[in-house]
């Protein structure tokens, strides 16, 4: 068959089209090559929906950012992904650097940003009592929020799941040739053919595109790297705190995250490999200094896992959105780098628009907004607990102690409508293992479901994909 | 709300012998609450002997050592809720827990917290690399061979020379694996000396001193680690760099009791050992609520903690029984490599016959005194060979020295070279 749409890339940018797209009567295949969504750059950032103040007017990302700001309250709810809007300070250690805040704050309105402010020390101190003491004024960004983003992703890929758009995990699109107007795809898991193809593959957007395209770009990663603390430290501060930006991006800042953890990071260096995540001593010692430059003190014995992103970031530092400017049906939403998350769902809504325009393509009128979820035991009253369990005993049986998730949760996620079957595809549905004990206690139980709710042997299941099984033969084997 | 006498949180070595004294003491209502599928806590997957040496002089394994307790919990009908997770601990000793029934709540007129400890994460250590599958806390693997009877990989580094990492690095190589080293940052191994002859030497497996892991090689499946030697502050020398190449990296750096439960009770936690502030009766901050095992401080040998929480659960009995006489505890002081002392304080009054105080040592220490001090006046002098941080030492005071030194201000426990 000829699928009307194909999109390359299970990120966020790939899974919010496609659930903006399953509003409309298509026939669309997403293809990720890793063995879930959420699995590259989306999974590995700092979470943080920008106001949009840090554009410049007139570019791409200034066009996005504030609108696509304004539809977290509503899609969080619709699709159920934790989000907050706790506020962004832009801080200044110098007086003579408050007329840059100014201008910040300028070209925040010029972006169409409301309720920004500047605010004196005696105000910072006494609202963010742990913020470094040479800080003498902020820009408050009241708008600006935090986001768990890999399971925002996560949420907009199932929900498009729910809303009939085919999800093809572990599908790598290795050639991609234009014949007859139809894109075919192939790799090693199949082929596919489409009419019109987006391309959001993320830091190998240059790949895709330059297949097709004789109007090549190149996507250079950017490594980010990042501390992530135990939720005791949660409360260090309420805001999300950046220094004044400078050419290499917002600097490190210091922000708790949705979930209640404290996140510290990202710096920004140059890659020459996409696949290179991992962090360094010399880059987690930067991220380590240039978080104090925010806040007094912060208790680095209470970090429990350092991680690294890569942003794909362009030559010309800006996303590249909309129909290729040679291939006719291929439209690019390429080098989405901060704020990318934060414009993601109104980038998604601009290519749906746009397809619709192509295609003539009439409304799906059983499109539902709402993705169907699971109960989190940690969010639950006493009462409901005890609703809970009396109606699954599963749910009275904690796996992740950290996090009090439940056997019942596990099951729900591995029941979803991607059909994952990984730890990590468990653990970014749940949030098993990502406690204060990092997996030490749950990944003895975790594997355990998984095996029996697949019906595999044990040493079938896998961390993240084939050839990262947990277990590798029976005692004695070897022998 | 059910009412209880007494609620002891974990069903561990600690939990089942603070269950048992607390029975002898005369207590009848009694609740263990565990969150396993079954009693014994952490010994079940220590399938190796060397256990209960001491309380029983025999050489026993983990799962034969809790076993006894578990069948003098059982001759003595008490209650043992398995499967069973508490959620929380209010400083009224109101507890809640879950299990596949329901929600527990539950009044308790004493509470002894016997939770263990859990092992300290790669997190924690920040080392540098990807984060593939193979990287495993010692312990986590331990259950997967154990009890799973499945090997994480053939080619394994063991990082930290604590004694999990030194019983895996045997277990390991009589499953079929190839243990390459066992790593370890300071210049001196944590484990007991035994575990270093029984599953090093006699497996001729390097024991690598002043030496850490500086990266984690491999995106998808370890590939190998990187080692460096360290200098005397711990920080890795450039140019000493080597490449392992293994499949499995194995952590033992470290166990961290597990107190968030405790936390929420509003109980004191000492910096230095991460477990509760407690008084010779074992009892924390807050009345009522008693401490012990590896939640308290972490143990080498499981013999003292049956020893401890027995006296925890006396006590508990004790304060059931007969509530509060509010002495005044005699604040214990540390000097000279001492790290810490459990108990915290003393009070004379509430002794039987001896105050036994258990400490562990900041460094390797050769042909030194163990001295403990009345105020200025020394009462207690003990050569000691050797002291190692992987081993604990404990010292008597007897009751009698308190009665002939009435109105002592403060109890110093000291490591002197003369």
């Amino acid at each position: 068959m000829v699928y009307d749409v194909a999109i390359i890339g299970g990120g966020v940018i790939g899974s919010s089209i496609a659930r903006e797209l399953s509003r409309l009567k298509l026939h669309i295949v997403l293809l990720e090559k890793e063995p879930d969504v959420a699995n590259g750059t989306s999974k590995a950032n700092s979470g943080i929906v920008h106001g949009g103040h840090d554009c410049a007017p007139g570019t791409v990302k200034a066009r996005f950012n504030v609108p696509g700001n304004a539809m977290f309250d509503t899609l969080s709810r619709e699709l159920d992904f934790p989000f907050k809007r706790n506020g962004a300070w832009v801080i200044v250690s110098s007086e003579t650097d408050i007329p840059r805040l100014e201008k910040l704050m300028e070209q925040g309105i010029a972006n169409g940003m409301t309720g920004l402010s500047i605010l004196n020390q005696d105000e910072i101190r006494r609202r963010e009592p742990s913020i470094h003491r040479a800080a003498v004024a902020a820009l408050d960004v009241p708008s600006s929020g935090i986001v768990c983003p890999y399971e925002m992703t996560i949420a907009y890929a199932e929900n498009a799941a729910e809303n009939g758009v085919e999800i093809r995990l572990n599908f790598k699109a290795d050639t991609i040739a234009k014949r007859d107007g139809i894109f075919h795809i192939e790799g090693p898991a199949g082929s596919v053919d489409a009419r019109i193809l987006i391309n959001a593959a993320g830091l190998y957007a240059d790949t895709v595109n330059n297949m097709v395209s004789s109007e090549p770009f190149v996507i250079t990663p950017k490594r980010g790297e990042y501390f992530l603390l135990d939720k005791t430290e949660g409360s260090l501060v309420s805001r999300t705190l950046f220094q004044l930006p400078d050419e290499s991006g917002k600097g490190v800042l210091v922000t708790p995250t949705v979930d209640g953890n404290l996140l510290l990071g990202p710096n920004s260096r140059v890659t020459g490999d996409k696949e290179q995540t991992s962090t360094t001593r010399e880059g987690l010692r930067e991220v380590a200094e240039k978080a104090l430059l925010n806040v007094e003190h912060v208790a680095m014995n209470k970090v429990i896992t350092s991680f690294s992103g890569l942003r794909a970031s362009t030559q010309t530092d800006d996303f590249i959105i909309g129909p290729s400017p040679d291939v006719e049906n291929l439209i690019n939403v390429a080098g989405i780098a901060s704020p990318g998350l934060s414009s993601a769902p109104a980038i998604a809504v601009y290519v749906r628009d746009l397809v619709k325009t192509m295609t003539h393509a009439e409304e799906n009128a059983a499109f539902q907004p709402v993705r169907s979820t699971f109960a989190r035991f940690r969010h639950m009253t006493v009462e409901e607990r005890r609703n809970a369990i009396a109606k699954n005993p599963d749910y009275g049986v904690i796996v992740c102690r950290c996090e009090q998730v439940t056997k019942a949760e596990v099951l729900a996620a591995l029941r979803g409508p991607l059909h994952v079957h990984d730890v990590d595809a468990v653990k970014r549905r749940t949030r098993a293992g990502m406690g204060r004990c990092q997996g030490g206690f749950c990944m003895m139980r975790l594997p355990e479901i998984i095996a029996e709710e697949l019906h595999i042997p044990l040493t079938g299941v896998t961390k993240s994909g084939e050839g990262t099984n947990l277990l590798m033969n029976q005692n004695k084997q070897n022998l | 709300m059910q009412q209880v006498d007494l609620v002891i949180i974990g069903g561990g070595p600690a939990g089942l012998a603070a269950a048992v004294a607390a029975h002898e003491a005369g207590i009848r209502d009694i609740m263990i609450l565990e969150r396993e599928a079954v009693p014994g806590g952490i010994l079940n997957q220590c399938i190796h002997n060397g256990f209960g040496l001491h309380s029983f002089h025999e050489e026993l394994t983990g799962p034969e050592y809790a076993q006894r307790y578990i069948d003098q919990v059982q001759a003595l009908q008490i209650p043992i809720h398995l499967g069973t997770m508490v959620l929380d601990i209010t400083a009224g000793k109101e507890i809640t827990a879950v299990n596949k029934s329901g929600v527990l709540q539950l009044q308790a007129k004493a509470v002894i917290l016997a939770m263990g400890c859990r092992e300290r994460p790669r997190g924690a250590l920040n080392i540098p690399g990807f984060r593939p599958v193979g990287v495993y806390t010692a312990g986590t693997a331990q259950k997967y061979v154990n009890l799973n009877g499945f090997m994480p990989g053939k080619e394994v580094v063991i990082l930290g020379s604590g004694d999990i990492g030194l019983i895996m690095a045997r277990r390991m190589t009589l499953e079929g694996a190839k243990v390459r080293a066992v790593v370890e940052l300071m210049p001196y191994s944590t484990g007991l000396k035994r575990n270093i002859v029984q599953c090093l030497d006699d497996y001729g497996i390097p024991l690598l001193l002043s030496h850490t892991v500086t990266e984690i090689r491999g995106k998808k499946r370890l590939e190998g680690v990187t080692i460096s030697q360290v200098d005397d502050k711990r920080n890795p020398i450039p140019g000493t760099e080597e490449t392992i190449p293994c499949d499995t990296l194995l952590l033992s750096v470290g166990l961290l009791p597990e107190n968030e439960l405790s936390k929420a009770a509003g109980v004191e936690l000492s910096p230095v050992t991460g477990g509760a502030v407690v008084n010779e009766s074992l009892e924390t901050s807050v009345e009522g609520v008693f401490a012990c095992g590896n939640v308290l401080h972490v143990h080498d040998l499981v013999d003292y903690v049956s020893e401890e929480a027995a006296l925890a659960g006396r006590n508990a009995a004790e304060y059931i029984l007969h509530g509060h006489a509010n002495g005044e505890g005699i604040p214990v002081c540390t000097q000279g490599g001492v790290r810490y002392t459990v108990p915290f304080s003393v009070d004379p009054h509430k002794i039987t016959d001896a105050a036994t105080l258990r400490f562990r040592v900041d460094a390797v220490y050769r042909e030194r005194y163990i001295s403990v001090y009345l105020d200025g006046e020394r009462v207690l002098h003990r050569k000691k060979r050797i002291l190692t941080p992987g081993e604990m030492e404990e010292v008597k005071i007897k009751k009698d020295l308190f009665d002939t030194h009435p109105g002592v201000g403060t109890i110093t426990v000291a490591i002197e070279e003369g």
